[in-house]
């Protein structure tokens, strides 16, 4: 084929642009947007089928860009394909409802995932595919480049330089995709800054990289995800907590690790100044941290516990402690977090010994799967966090020692020497309301048949997965060397669930013998020491008061 | 009993007992609140363990004498009355409230 034009995207560039400065006239000051003109912007920068990038993860949200798309008129908007890390907000799905959009490529819809499974099953909406975040930008630059994105930043001066604040998140992966492949950029932002009189804090996206600014009549929204009240942590969490730290941070001089969400892990990072400080572990493990600002870390923070944590995003309330603690966390030279999910996940991923997390099933091959049927939800970050970076080679004594006890005694390319991430499920084998979380078969295998996948949407692939600990002790399932061994190794942990009652009891008792399973009088644990006693704060004010009144809670979490 | 409300489901277990407590103040550990419960040990006349649970999650029979007998396994009382109220508490937690009572009772 004879090409004459190889610049077509930057005509249809040219083309938007120029429909977008006779659409709005006076609407429009160079980058700067009328806020009531959003509408005619987007009708105007738009072109039917266009792939378009919409920022939401599952703390900042570009919600008000999120409303105006569902007002453009669909004759003129429709059939676009939606590339998103995050379905959070009932407009992400509006938009499908009313033909605006047509296929999604996305990573978590978690509040949304049951409305989703509707939408597809009626046909009206198509998912290309389900991807962890790492992946979903990896594709931005491949296959699934945004012609248009949407984004949200705390501020713009007059050139369109944005400020992000904490929550920088996703938007600089989003916005390098879209900026240098003949796309558009445009910001929604809480306030404007001249630039003469006032200066932003800081630039997180260049202005060159933006296009059009709009100020939101509200700020963006965000959700503190990541606070747990120390008061809800339980003592079987409190005993769970020492099981880890005693019976795998230790045991394998863990120093650079990832925490998964919830109060399995919270409950650990309160005992850290208390129960490990007592093993005599300070400095010994949990040094660096791939994670967010987790107000439960503060009193191993406090406690000079922790060297440095790199965030995928912010939390609210911990903005006046992070600046306080610039040692720890990393800060712009404003003082405020500079947090970036894409290369916190790669952080994660090739930097991180461990990945610790809950789920919410795991079968006898040591699958696990937070998919529940008649929910398409997809994992998010899990997958990169809890999967063995194949592509690692540097080395540390904890990911060596994984690496030997997963190829002692084989041999051929199974015994070739290397390292291996530890990735450790935490669960109780019973969830609310008596759920067994060990199962002989994953809700995901219907989920997939129901939903016409090409796979069982599984979370952590049981090959990945080195550790199960329970209330009942911890599987080591580097050691096990038959898919038998495996089986009872996992059966050997899950109390009494159907699976835990299951056991061979003869072969449970030889994996204990050899150390494949440990129960917590094997690590010296005794479980009445358990105690709510033994956790750094109890109650969101103990946090406040660890942080010397830096931190600040949102509302929802002050009982006080 | 007459006035055991309906949501709730009684289950009795009598097993032989191997190490005789003896008089002993009675034992409370525990509170009914959800997902807890309360254990109350008594001293009985004779040799066994009898063990009477009250509990609001019904259809869980299996597992409770799953429960109960390692529990039994492992401290072997002669000459106890176990009272359990509970309140929906997981294994994990009946497993350790009743340890946490049997240990008061050690010498």
């Amino acid at each position: 084929m004879n090409r004459t034009n190889w610049n077509t995207k930057a005509d249809n560039r040219a083309g938007r642009l120029a429909r977008v400065a006779e659409a709005l006239g006076t609407q429009r000051a160079g980058k700067r947007v009328a806020t009531e003109a959003v509408v005619a912007l987007l009708e105007a920068a738009l072109e039917p089928g266009d792939r378009v990038c919409l920022e939401g993860n599952n703390q900042k949200q570009a919600d008000f860009l999120a409303q105006a798309l569902l007002q453009v008129d669909p004759q003129r908007v429709h059939g676009l394909h939606m590339v998103q890390s995050v379905l959070a907000l009932p407009e992400h799905l509006d938009i499908f409802e009313n033909g605006i959009a047509s296929r999604l490529d996305f990573s978590f819809s978690g509040p949304q995932g049951a409305r989703l499974a509707k939408l597809v099953s009626g046909g009206r909406l198509e998912i290309g595919a389900i991807h962890t975040y790492l992946e979903l930008f990896a594709r931005y630059f491949i296959d699934l480049t945004p012609k248009v994105a949407l984004i949200a930043a705390q501020a713009a001066d007059a050139d369109g330089n944005l400020y992000t604040g904490p929550n920088t998140e996703d938007t600089p992966a989003i916005v390098e995709a879209a900026a240098f492949s003949g796309g558009i950029v445009i910001a929604q932002v809480n306030e404007w800054i001249d630039g003469k009189t006032t200066a932003l804090p800081r630039v997180d996206i260049p202005a060159d990289w933006v296009d059009f600014v709009v100020v939101a009549p509200r700020p963006n929204f965000i959700e503190p995800l990541f606070t747990r009240d120390p008061a809800q942590i339980s003592e079987i969490q409190v005993l769970m907590a020492m099981m880890a730290i005693k019976g795998i941070y230790a045991e394998y001089g863990v120093q650079r690790l990832n925490h998964g969400i919830g109060f399995d892990t919270a409950a650990i990072e309160l005992l850290l100044p208390t129960y490990a400080e007592s093993l005599g572990l300070k400095g010994k493990i949990c040094r660096h941290w791939a994670l967010n600002p987790h107000p439960a870390l503060i009193p191993a923070i406090e406690a000079g516990w922790v060297e440095s944590v790199h965030s995928f995003g912010s939390e609210l309330g911990m903005e006046d402690y992070i600046r306080a603690r610039s040692d720890v966390f990393f800060t712009g030279r404003d003082g405020s977090l500079r947090s970036n999910r894409a290369f916190c996940q790669a952080a994660g991923h090739y930097a991180c010994d461990l990945f610790i997390g809950s789920t919410l099933q795991i079968d006898l091959d040591g699958n696990s799967s937070t998919a529940t049927l008649g929910r398409i939800s997809g994992f998010g970050g899990a997958p990169n966090m809890g999967a063995d970076a194949r592509g690692r080679r540097h080395a540390s004594p904890a990911w060596l020692k994984a690496g030997r006890e997963a190829r002692a005694d084989r041999s051929g390319s199974a015994g070739t020497p290397r390292g291996q991430k530890l990735v450790v499920q935490m669960v109780e084998t019973f969830r609310e309301h008596m759920q067994p979380a060990f199962v002989e078969r994953l809700d995901a295998w219907t989920l997939q048949e129901q939903a016409g996948m090409a796979l069982p949407p599984i979370m952590i692939y049981g090959e990945d997965v080195t550790h199960i600990l329970t209330e009942e002790g911890i599987a080591n399932l580097l050691l096990c060397r038959s898919d038998a061994e495996r089986e009872q190794a996992i059966r050997g942990v899950a109390g009494y669930t159907a699976v835990g009652l299951g056991r061979d009891r003869r072969m449970v008792e030889n994996l204990r013998d050899r150390g494949v399973i440990r129960r917590p009088e094997d690590l010296g644990i005794d479980p009445r020491e358990a105690t709510r006693n033994l956790l750094a704060a109890r109650s969101m004010r103990d946090l406040v008061r660890a942080s010397g009144g830096l931190y600040n809670p949102p509302k929802r979490f002050r009982h006080w | 009993m007459s006035d055991t409300s309906p949501g709730l489901e009684t289950l009795n277990y009598s097993l032989p007992g191997q190490r005789p407590a003896g008089a002993f103040a009675p034992v409370l550990v525990g509170v009914v609140g959800s997902g807890n419960l309360e254990v109350l040990l008594e001293p009985a006349a004779g040799t066994q363990c009898d063990i009477h649970i009250e509990t609001s999650a019904r259809g869980f029979g299996a597992i409770w004498e799953a429960v109960v007998r390692d529990f039994h396994s492992r401290h072997p009382l002669a000459g106890v009355r176990v009272s359990v109220n509970d309140m929906g508490a997981t294994p994990a937690v009946v497993s350790l409230r009743l340890d946490q009572a049997a240990a008061e009772l050690a010498p």
